[in-house]
């Protein structure tokens, strides 16, 4: 276990740096020049853009600025911004405390309104609830996520007045809570599904036979048995779910006006600034490279015919 | 039965606690925005909130509450008047001796003096620091030495030679050439004066600028807010009417217009696109919608043969008559644009150099005329024009549609006209700065100060920085330096107009409109107007 932990973790270090080279590149080949854009419509100051190029180093050659752009990485360093001049991590750190709340209150919804739903319909598969529970998830799969998010935003925010339609503080738990669910509507709709169709699926297994002929009590089969192997193909999704809500956002932030990661990986690929935008997606791969990590573990505890050495 | 009722009883208990923190975050609906405090849309500043490194109207928004410069312009007239100003003498137009009133104070409680403006202005031009807005030092003798123009030039010296401190409340400016408006330029946010912590302590001065103006700023969050609260020892007249200033960031206006409606917002200072065809109905008098220092043009290429000589000039005067501004400013833009018929801005005045009707006819639609004039000069260039622009932003596909439309039926003729959209802003601006274009493309102008001059000199004088259609004529460069050596302020001001008539004679670029500034306001504020930058006049505003 320790061994393959470390061998992972050591196997996310040419992962890390051949997808910052690729998204480095990407950013280099994408038209439009940061430091023009600093004049908008009107005529650039040419001898300050070419010592604004000398001192970011934009005129030496690609692979150079990659490289030196890598060791400053090692040194936590993720360079300055164009515009702003300020340090990325500093601008990462301030967008960094809302996605996360936003994260993890959409991700709880996810798992527990999901993962309930589908073992309700799964149990109950072919009768009424099953197909409410069927036309309600299809409904959400099918609405995209600004139908959602104005939906929300109209009735309970502006008509009915429950909730305050744009989040106020982006650190409010309360404010955030429809940002999350619309968020959370679509994955959990997915979970829903995966659940349902893994829970009818194993319901007629052997081992479940088993637990009922060795006399458990039906919902302590359901829980030890059924729901843990069942859950596998879920815990997957909701592996690369994660990674996504943290940075596939970017419509739903825009909706309720929450400063998180995706606004600010959006606005810096408008503005050209390279250095925010591989600062960002490095920060994500880092993210999902450790949670797939960590899905990966979970199959052993879920199903314990799995083993790691 | 049993599992089945605990699982639901679960699902039942996740919908009360989301119901629950519904019921906790609905609470306080109008959270901050205190006492008396106007609660503001607010944009992230594109560069750090330095005087001389604004350009944009959010960060423009904040140097207004916080700094006051040598004049402001006046909201309502756009006329430039003296603010931290005691006089500002000239003989020559050339050379002029500044004096400043006594009793102003930076809000760390050090005095504004002589010194503070020449410092702030050294600061400015000079091209290590990296301002983007140096080029209104342009003006002042010895700029060239301090910002050399070409690539890889290093700067000969670290100060203008044409500043000179007298003593602690007046100095002297030597311009490189008369200027006989340049006092009146002042009232811009580049020409702010700084106190010596911006000097030693740049970074922590940043995180919190403090300035002389109206408002101090109590805090500063980047990409969230800000807070602004009236300073007690602000020496100006027009002391605000408010407690304070929240300034809040949306990254979607149509965001902030929720809010507004939701009445977690006071003000709004841009409608967004999509509701301006409501904000009307929804906001009542409450929505505000007045004249910009912003010009709309489509200019023409006169680097390209097509288009030059006698017969090109028809062509430009024929296809400027066969817009038809009326139809498309109300249907496109819901009247947030007014047809142009001049080369300026109603921000001027009449006084300033206005006048609606200078273009006259041709600016007007009249589509047989306008038939006549390019078949006169042998019909559009290898048969048709197209007009490019960027489509990324705005809503410039819509209104080139509309034009081409409108020449299309006006020549009777189905392709005469064709739009061609090139994806970028950036890439757009590269392929005017190299003269690709061989058809109209789209120009725009921003004015930096209401000035007849900056509509007309930065975009048509010979060689000129903004001068993207290759423009040259000796007389109307004549007049441009004419009316800048001229001591008395409305002769220049027609002696301008006579150099903008030569324009209409020569229709480097057709006028389109002029655009507008929108705003929006809740219930809870009341005198709320935009001045000549678009910008709300916050000390004004009114609270409950």
């Amino acid at each position: 276990m320790g061994r393959y932990v470390a061998r992972r973790l050591l196997q996310m270090i040419p992962v890390f740096i051949g997808s910052t080279f690729i998204i480095f590149m990407m950013m280099y080949a994408l038209p439009g020049d940061p430091i023009r854009a600093l004049w908008g419509e009107r005529a650039p100051d040419h001898a300050q853009m070419a010592a604004m190029r000398e001192e970011l180093g934009l005129n030496d050659h690609i692979l150079k600025q990659y490289w030196d752009y890598l060791l400053g990485l090692l040194q936590g360093d993720f360079g300055t911004q164009i515009r702003s001049r300020r340090e990325v991590t500093e601008v990462i750190g301030d967008a960094l405390p809302a996605t996360l709340r936003l994260t993890v209150m959409a991700f709880s919804i996810i798992v527990v309104v999901g993962i309930g739903l589908g073992l309700v319909a799964g149990l109950r598969a072919g009768r009424k609830t099953d197909t409410a529970i069927l036309f309600v998830t299809l409904l959400l799969i099918s609405l995209p996520v600004f139908v959602i998010g104005y939906l929300y935003q109209t009735y309970p925010g502006q008509q009915w007045g429950w909730i305050t339609p744009v989040v106020q503080d982006s650190e409010n738990w309360g404010d955030l809570l429809l940002p999350a669910l619309a968020l959370a509507s679509l994955s959990l709709a997915y979970v829903a599904r995966l659940t349902r169709s893994s829970i009818v699926e194993n319901r007629r297994a052997d081992y479940m036979r088993t637990a009922k002929a060795k006399g458990l009590t039906r919902t302590r089969a359901v829980r030890v048995h059924l729901l843990r192997n069942s859950l596998i193909p879920v815990v997957t999704f909701l592996g690369v779910n994660l990674g996504e809500l943290m940075t596939g956002a970017i419509v739903t932030e825009g909706i309720f006006n929450i400063h998180g990661i995706g606004r600010l990986v959006y606005s810096a690929l408008n503005e050209r600034e390279g250095a925010t935008v591989v600062g960002v997606v490095s920060f994500v791969i880092v993210v999902y490279l450790v949670v797939a990590l960590i899905v990966d573990l979970l199959y052993a505890v879920l199903d314990p015919r799995i083993r790691y050495a | 039965m049993r599992p089945r009722a605990r699982l639901c009883s679960v699902i039942a208990g996740t919908a009360a606690l989301a119901l629950a923190a519904a019921a906790c975050g609905g609470g306080d609906g109008g959270s901050g925005g205190g006492d008396g405090v106007v609660r503001a849309s607010w944009g992230d500043p594109q560069h750090p909130l330095e005087p001389a490194n604004t350009n944009e109207v959010q960060g423009g928004k904040v140097l207004d509450m916080i700094f006051r410069g040598l004049k402001r312009y006046d909201p309502e007239s756009g006329e430039a008047e003296d603010a931290m100003a005691e006089s500002i003498e000239t003989d020559d137009q050339r050379h002029f001796t500044v004096t400043i009133e006594d009793g102003w104070t930076f809000q760390d409680g050090t005095p504004v003096t002589a010194e503070s403006y020449v410092d702030a202005w050294n600061y400015g031009a000079h091209v290590d620091n990296a301002q983007v807005a140096s080029y209104f030092f342009q003006f002042i003798e010895g700029y060239d030495e301090v910002h050399p123009t070409e690539e890889g030039q290093r700067p000969t010296a670290d100060t203008l030679s044409g500043l000179e401190v007298k003593d602690d409340r007046t100095f002297e400016v030597t311009l490189s050439e008369p200027f006989s408006l340049w006092p009146e330029t002042l009232g811009y946010a580049a020409y702010a004066p700084l106190p010596r912590a911006f000097f030693d302590d740049h970074e922590g001065w940043l995180a919190k600028p403090v300035g002389n103006g109206p408002y101090k700023i109590d805090s500063y969050r980047q990409s969230q807010g800000m807070t602004l609260s009236r300073y007690a020892d602000y020496a100006g007249p027009d002391r605000p009417r408010n407690n304070g200033v929240e300034l809040r960031v949306y990254t979607d206006n149509n965001t902030a217009y929720t809010d507004l409606q939701a009445g977690n917002l006071d003000v709004i200072d841009d409608v967004p696109a999509g509701q301006l065809a409501n904000a009307e109905n929804d906001l009542g008098d409450r929505y505000i919608n007045q004249p910009a220092g912003i010009i709309q043009t489509l200019s023409f290429p006169l680097y390209d043969r097509g288009w030059r000589g006698e017969e090109g000039r028809k062509l430009r005067q024929g296809l400027s008559m066969a817009i038809d501004r009326e139809q498309i400013t109300s249907r496109i833009f819901h009247d947030t644009r007014t047809p142009a018929g001049d080369f300026t801005s109603p921000v001027l005045g009449d006084n300033g150099g206005f006048d609606r009707g200078l273009c006259g006819d041709v600016c007007s639609y009249d589509p047989d005329r306008a038939k006549d004039l390019i078949d006169e000069a042998g019909g559009l260039p290898g048969g048709s024009v197209t007009i490019t622009s960027n489509v990324d932003t705005g809503s410039h596909r819509q209104w080139m549609d509309a034009v081409c439309n409108s020449v299309n039926n006006a020549l009777d003729q189905r392709d005469a006209c064709t739009v061609n959209p090139v994806p970028t802003f950036a890439d757009f601006r590269n392929r005017v700065a190299g003269h690709e274009m061989n058809g109209m493309f789209r120009t725009g102008w921003q004015m930096d100060y209401p000035l007849i001059q900056n509509f007309l000199q930065p975009l048509y004088y010979t060689d000129a920085s903004s001068n993207d259609s290759g423009y040259s004529s000796g007389e109307f460069d004549d007049l441009i330096d004419r009316a800048n050596a001229q001591g008395d302020e409305g002769e220049a001001i027609d002696t301008f107009k006579d150099a903008e008539r030569v324009l209409v004679h020569d229709m480097p670029a057709v006028p389109l409109w002029y655009q507008n500034g929108t705003a929006g306001f809740s219930e809870r504020v009341s005198d709320v107007r935009l001045n000549p930058f678009s910008v709300p006049v916050f000390t004004d505003i009114k609270v409950g």
